[in-house]
């Protein structure tokens, strides 16, 4: 009986590679998009109706303006942002070689004002930080999200796998508790989706503007009653870079529409 | 201030058109207080028109209950090529404008 017990066992073992033990299979990912009503999915459809599309044009705007003392603007450098942009966002966050580690796509604009136009830096959820990044991102509006295939960042995917199963807050749940176990439920009569970032920055009808995968990480940190890490924490970053290799294969969709 | 205006290029005469428009704009109520209890002045839109080759075609006031960024769909029958002209007038002298043009065959 033993015997065939663990035969059993090692079949079932075989038979789910590289998935660990409530983690969603490629095929059954779903974006955030697929827990939404008619009415916010036609809002997010329509350029001329999702109010993400104002920031993309400032944005856009942006990008070409001359800034900080080098007095040069992004595209003097990157050119046309339709081209040298596209598939960009969606390999966020990725490694930097001079930090040692991986930085966010917020964190990269940053680096590229203070290191190329010795301007200052926009501070995290600024509207210009926000139109900057949600511009370059929708220049990779349908592109499948890779990040995390770089082998430089698999410490800090292993280092946000842990902080999402870790249980914290006075409520001691994990990320994976909701988004892992319990997604299609309801928490108060919101659905609660897989947690999975296509489409950041993202315009949140509840915050009435657009605002970063940080910002979204912090507000389910302080639901849980944790303590929540500051804007551009390491942990806040190495979350964030689990959350986009956990949605391999998706397309992004910034900027996106969520209630 | 940036804005997204949906106007059919082409249409036929005496055909009736759906004109969207969405500005950014804060929408702070008036009724908020901060942190340290002091109240958030009011900084809404109060009006928006829109006029179709120099005639006004629709006009809405605005009120501290409409979201931030906010969407306006309004029908009008086409009658004319030419320009529709928008503009959102607000708090604190605030002013935006924006146009679209049609042709109408």
């Amino acid at each position: 009986m033993n015997f065939w017990r663990a035969i059993a066992v090692a079949t079932l073992l075989a038979a789910a590679p590289a998935l660990l033990a409530g983690e969603i299979a490629p095929e059954a990912r779903r974006s955030g998009y697929a827990f939404m009503g008619p009415d916010t999915r036609a809002m997010q459809d329509d350029d001329t109706s999702n109010p993400g599309m104002l920031f993309v044009l400032d944005g856009e705007t942006l990008w070409t303006k001359k800034t900080g003392s080098a007095e040069k603007a992004c595209a003097d450098c990157h050119g046309d942002a339709r081209g040298s942009m596209q598939g960009v966002a969606a390999r966020y966050p990725a490694f930097d070689k001079t930090q040692g580690r991986p930085v966010t796509l917020d964190q990269r604009i940053n680096l590229c004002r203070a290191n190329h136009q010795q301007a200052t830096p926009l501070p995290y959820e600024s509207r210009d930080l926000l139109a900057l990044s949600a511009f370059v991102a929708h220049q990779s509006r349908g592109v499948a999200i890779t990040a995390g295939e770089d082998p430089q960042v698999k410490p800090f995917v292993e280092q946000g796998r842990d902080l999402f199963m870790q249980r914290e807050g006075q409520l001691n749940l994990a990320c994976t508790n909701c988004h892992d176990d319990n997604f299609d439920k309801h928490l108060a009569g919101a659905p609660i989706t897989q947690g999975q970032p296509t489409g950041y920055p993202l315009y949140r009808l509840e915050w009435q503007t657009l605002g970063s995968l940080e910002r979204r990480l912090r507000s389910c940190m302080s639901g849980v009653r944790a303590q929540a890490y500051d804007y551009g924490a390491p942990e806040l970053v190495a979350l964030e870079l689990f959350l986009m290799s956990r949605a391999r294969g998706l397309p992004m969709e910034t900027p996106a529409v969520r209630p | 201030m940036a804005a997204l205006i949906n106007v059919p290029a082409k249409a036929k005469r005496g055909d009736v058109i759906e004109i969207r428009t969405l500005t950014s704009h804060i929408m702070e109520t008036g009724f908020r207080h901060t942190a340290d209890g002091r109240l958030v002045p009011r900084d809404i839109i109060t009006s928006f028109t829109c006029r179709y080759n120099g005639t006004e075609i629709f006009r809405a006031d605005l009120f501290p209950a409409i979201a931030a960024n906010p969407y306006l769909s309004f029908f009008t029958v086409a009658k004319e090529s030419g320009k529709f002209e928008f503009e959102w007038t607000g708090d604190n002298g605030y002013s935006s404008t924006a146009s679209a043009s049609i042709t109408v065959e």
